[in-house]
């Protein structure tokens, strides 16, 4: 397909709030220090590591979705060139323990044993049920082969809604059903808001759709690898993973070994998106081979290996009702959702849906709001983050229903968003969900969307267009999104349940030549840490950019730390590298008043120098100190030989990023395709450190979002085989599928952190797919197509527009989500027949 | 993933790549790109005993000119028929059709006779040799023989090609009057495999069309000609209105298979759709 690059004008200037302004680096589009190394490759990705007598280890996995293991051959593999051991389930059974899951989201929550390698049942294609520990890589694949595994077939399960049916196959057959939680919130039984059920009883107008979020896969660049030393004791194990540190405490949970006798690094990570956000079962397998063995072991996944055994994202099916006046202001929503969570709870399954529990409301004020979920058991893989991970199902819920409402009221789609968004000034506003959002500027935002991508020419390019009944239509799609990030104030963790913290540590090193190691919590993985990290400590330390090294990702080095997932890395890390720095600079100043023989209080600190005041001359760098302090002859009575600091960084609140994406598509109503012809969005991220890096970030997740919207769908067969196992049929856009994205922010500083920030990680991808879509049905309502089942591929939007309304794909079949009639009306205002041009 | 083990051979000249091939084994598998062997090789679904490796064969690459054809070397690569001159000017649908294969990495180490001897129905080639009438020139244990277009894609995946023969050059004949040609693609992302495509080369006189050849990708086990369209072109003024009029035709005859990607409806309709598009693009309206 083609794709039509077009910018209407130039890029509206970025602006920095007024008490950033002075800042040296913090606001600087610096290139990122560690690209070189990692697009060359040339650095420690985890299968680039070699050590000496390790062994391969090559996973036989279950081409089977639900079976009983009757026998596992595994002679003809021992036997096999090359081969050291084999181990299946039941080898290992004794040691293996259960893998995890750390976010208990109801009281009586299933939770069904998970081990790493299946011992007497498969529950999903691609389990683990025999390893293969070889002198290379070929001969432990080869020896795969070897393997002869007698499997009995047990009723398999794929469906959500078949699956909570009466009578269905059960997932896990010891348990009555296969429901994992049931979870409500509800803001009239929560005293936030009003009674749902007598708001929509009394509604003028109520609008119900049932949406699906297929099945993702996350796809990051980099495989999944592990290696695993063992050493006497003690065990150091690399791993492609977003969360050494908590790979670290729950392999030791695990496996018993000791957690001091088990160091985790996650060296250059090559993406994640969520998807290594986990403790996988294969690194608790080699650590298990090599501790048996006593020697270093290697594992490293096929692509295919990965999209069938990785865990998946999204798969939820969700009913969504909106209820309102006839002015078309907001009285309530409820949602109601099933989310498969596939043949077992992962790390945070559970918890996936309920990040976006409180989000079903968007940026909208809306009295009365329900949202009820229901985890799902069923013979695929298992599903857990994904970017966005909760947050983007509850945007393209709240966003979509927003465009259908505006149908049935007959109002254009943004002035309704207009009349029901939170205004600048009602900030921070505590919605009826318990949030309170800290800041935003959802006007501003808007406007300048709209001048950005040219909307006035747009629209009047769309008029032409279905006037002329021109076989390509044009569309344009809002998003004005709100996300809830910076994870996480560890007091509302717990409120919900999930085991962990969520602050963040960071610690400052000054070096005796005044150069400066950051060492920080998070685990990057792509996302440039060590640049913008680089950034904020340069200025509060006054140092150049260039004497900062920023460590990461080994919990030798890191002792303390939560990792990185849902934007929270700079909102939370980023703080605590502030606060380091803040603790540095106070004990700098001690030391420099003891050197100059002066009161603290006449000293002033500014591009890292202590001055006196009003003594001209008589100054100390932060560097000079730093050796001063290595040395120690001259140092004040009773302190500490060190200026070194950490800090922790516990967030109050999280941080709320919003903004205003536009969409505009050219659809071909003879083929269904679609091309994107423009798209713009303005962000407010809170303050920038790197605006490159969050250009990047913003294009990198509109590209993701829009696949999710165009492209991506992990799909099933009826035995449960995944038919989208390769990169042939799973699809993944290039850049030669996308237009040149024009984006722009507003900035309004973060109140809840030092450093202003309120993440973008996930702002492009939650923002995107509603947009998209909004953008295809805009093209195609005048032809009498309501909805169109995601992803939009070119045969079901050909469809929907032979068939109307939703192409048949139960996009508003049904009934609303609390099981009564549906009150909307059909928002097609012609029939197919009256369709545009072509020779169909 | 890791190819089953296999024996691999090298020969610099095509009388060496025979003998290579006859002393392989039971199962020999000719190397030409690897864009389409080297994955399934990977993936396990092939594990030939004897892998033979054309990247030698100095004899096999390039393009020709002659009499009437210009011939086309098993082994030139896809970018190198994109920049050479002769195809430019005698046959820009294959240029054209190339450009839109994968992606550039595939385009470098992919080549023309090896995407034609694959056969495969998705590929963007076979329709366009197709529809070019070329001739493809087989060299064996029996000699060398020379098969039309039409009698070389055979099935799915199979060809003409006898066991020990190679395909070492494609001849396309030199055309005469005014033709115009246009290879329509439709697919999901840029490097994905057509969903279908059409290949069309239309030579007008004074207005009207006086001979079209059209190929069909992916419309069939094989490439297809869609003859009923051509029938219905020959002697048709070149406008809007005859061209859509031909190409309604254009799904007569095939045998569209359903995937994830479309059903077989959908193709059969996206045939018609392309087709039409194509004609009109080669008639230069």
């Amino acid at each position: 397909m083609t794709v039509t690059e077009d910018r209407p004008g130039d890029l509206p200037e970025r602006t920095l709030p007024e008490d950033t302004a002075p800042a040296k680096e913090v606001g600087r589009p610096r290139r990122r220090k560690e690209d070189a190394r990692l697009i060359t490759g040339r650095t420690t990705w985890t299968d680039n590591m070699v050590l000496p007598g390790m062994l391969h280890l090559a996973i036989l996995r279950s081409p089977m979705a639900h079976a009983r293991i009757r026998s596992i051959d595994t002679g003809a593999a021992r036997e096999a060139p090359g081969v050291v051991a084999v181990f299946t389930g039941r080898d290992l059974a004794d040691e293996q323990g259960g893998l995890f899951t750390v976010w208990t989201v109801t009281p009586d929550m299933v939770r069904p044993d998970h081990p790493s390698i299946a011992v007497d049942q498969v529950k999903h294609v691609g389990e683990a049920v025999a390893i293969i520990a070889a002198r290379s890589r070929a001969a432990a694949q080869d020896a795969l082969e070897l393997v002869d595994v007698d499997y009995e077939p047990l009723p398999v399960v794929l469906d959500m809604e078949q699956a909570l049916a009466e009578g269905a196959p059960l997932t896990h057959d010891h348990l009555r059903s296969n429901e994992s939680f049931h979870f409500v919130f509800d803001s009239g039984q929560a005293g936030t808001g009003a009674n749902v059920e007598e708001t929509f009883a009394n509604a003028e107008v109520v609008v119900s759709r049932r949406f699906v979020q297929q099945r993702l896969i996350p796809a990051f660049m980099e495989p999944r690898a592990v290696v695993v030393q063992p050493q006497g004791d003690t065990f150091t194990l690399w791993s492609s993973t977003q969360v050494p540190h908590i790979v670290r405490t729950v392999l030791a949970l695990t496996t018993g070994i000791p957690e001091h006798k088990l160091r985790v690094i996650a060296p250059d990570v090559g993406g994640g998106f969520g998807g290594k956000l986990q403790v996988i079962p294969e690194e608790v397998l080699c650590l298990l081979v090599a501790r048996r063995l006593g020697k270093p072991v290697k594992w490293n996944e096929t692509r295919s290996e990965s999209l069938m055994s990785g865990h998946h994202g999204r798969d939820q099916i969700q009913y969504i009702d909106v209820a309102a006046d006839r002015e078309g202001n907001l009285t309530g929503i409820r949602a109601r959702l099933l989310n498969d969570m596939g043949a077992y709870l992962r790390l945070v399954s559970p918890g996936i849906p309920i990040f976006g529990a409180f989000m079903f409301g968007g940026a909208y004020k809306v009295p009365a709001y329900r949202f009820d979920c229901t985890g799902v058991f069923t013979n695929k893989t298992p599903t857990d983050a994904y970017r966005g991970a909760g947050r983007p199902e509850a945007t393209f819920a709240v966003e979509r229903i927003m465009d259908e409402l505006a149908v049935e009221l007959g109002m254009d789609p943004l002035e309704l968003r207009r009349r029901n968004w939170i205004k600048t000034d009602e900030f921070p506003y505590t919605t009826s969900a318990g949030l309170e959002f800290d800041s935003g500027d959802y006007d501003t935002a808007t406007d300048m969307a709209l001048e950005l991508v040219g909307y006035d020419e747009l629209r009047a390019e769309q008029q032409r267009r279905r006037e002329a009944r021109d076989p390509v239509q044009l569309g344009i799609g809002f998003s004005t999104f709100t996300e809830m990030c910076g994870l996480a104030p560890s007091r509302v963790l717990g409120t919900l349940n999930y085991a962990g913290g969520g602050w963040e540590s960071a610690s400052i090193r000054m070096l005796p030549t005044g150069k400066v190691e950051v060492v920080t919590g998070t685990s990057p993985h792509g996302q440039g840490h060590e640049t913008a990290w680089s950034q904020l400590a340069a200025d509060r330390l006054g140092v150049p950019f260039e004497d900062v090294e920023v460590l990461h990702g080994d919990t030798a080095i890191s002792a303390r730390g939560l990792d990185t997932y849902g934007s929270r890395s700079l909102v939370v890390g980023g703080a605590a590298v502030v606060n380091a720095a803040e603790k540095v600079v106070a004990k700098a100043r001690k030391v420099a008043a003891h050197l100059l023989e002066a009161n603290e209080d006449d000293l002033e600190f500014s591009n890292g120098k202590f001055a006196v005041r009003g003594t001209p001359g008589s100054e100390l760098s932060i560097q000079e100190i730093a050796f001063a302090t290595f040395s120690s002859h001259n140092w004040p009575e009773g302190m500490e030989s060190s200026i070194d600091a950490d800090a922790t960084f516990d967030p109050v609140n999280f941080s709320y990023p919003h903004g205003t994406h536009i969409c505009a598509v050219e659809v071909d109503t003879e083929t269904g395709g679609v091309t994107i012809r423009r798209y713009g969005s303005i962000d407010d991220v809170g303050v920038i450190v790197n605006p490159t890096i969050v250009e990047g970030q913003i294009h990198g997740g509109v590209a993701q979002g829009i696949s999710q919207a165009l492209y991506e769908e992990a799909v099933y067969d009826e035995a449960g085989n995944l038919t989208t196992g390769t990169f042939v049929d799973y699809l993944l856009p290039s850049a030669a599928d996308l237009p040149a994205f024009l984006t722009g922010n507003t900035v309004h500083a973060a109140p809840g952190n030092p450093v202003g920030a309120k993440g973008v990680g996930e702002a492009g991808c939650i923002a995107s797919t509603p947009a998209v879509v909004n953008a295809v049905l805009d093209a195609l309502r005048p032809l009498g197509v309501s909805d169109i089942r995601m992803p939009m591929t070119p045969e079901r939007v050909w469809r929907a527009i032979q068939e109307g309304g939703d192409g048949g794909d139960r996009a508003t079949a049904g009934s609303n989500a609390y099981g009564g009639a549906q009150t909307e009306t059909t928002a097609g205002v012609s029939t197919p027949e009256s369709s545009l041009g072509g020779d169909r | 993933m890791i190819p089953a083990p296999f024996d691999y051979a090298r020969p610099t000249t095509v009388a060496e790549v025979l003998q290579a091939v006859a002393s392989g084994g039971e199962d020999v598998k000719i190397l030409a790109g690897g864009q389409s062997l080297i994955p399934v090789m990977r993936l396990r679904l092939a594990a030939p005993e004897t892998v033979v490796d054309l990247g030698g064969v100095a004899e096999l690459r390039g393009v020709r000119e002659e009499e009437d054809a210009i011939v086309i070397g098993a082994m030139t690569t896809h970018s190198d028929v994109l920049s050479d001159p002769l195809i430019a000017a005698n046959a820009p649908l294959i240029a054209e059709a190339t450009a839109t294969v994968a992606d550039r990495q595939v385009r470098h180490l992919g080549t023309f006779g090896g995407a034609l001897a694959h056969a495969d129905p998705a590929g963007d080639l076979p329709a366009v040799a197709l529809a070019l009438d070329a001739e493809f020139v087989l060299v064996g244990p029996g000699g060398r023989r020379t098969v039309a277009a039409g009698d070389f894609f055979v099935d799915y995946l199979t060809t003409a090609l006898q066991e020990g023969e190679l395909l070492v050059e494609v001849r396309i004949p030199t055309l005469a009057g005014r033709w115009g040609m246009h290879y329509e693609k439709f697919n999901r992302v840029a490097q994905a495999w057509s969903i279908v495509a059409v290949a069309a080369a239309v030579r007008t006189e004074n207005g009207h069309i006086a001979e079209a050849r059209i190929g069909l990708t992916n419309m069939g086990p094989t490439p297809l000609r869609a003859a009923a369209v051509e029938a219905a072109l020959a002697g048709v003024d070149a406008t809007d209105e005859a061209i859509a009029s031909a190409a309604a035709h254009a799904a007569e005859g095939t045998s569209p298979s359903s995937d994830l990607n479309a059903q077989a409806d959908y193709r059969r309709h996206l045939a018609q759709v392309l087709t039409r598009r194509a004609v009109r693009a080669a008639a230069g309206l």
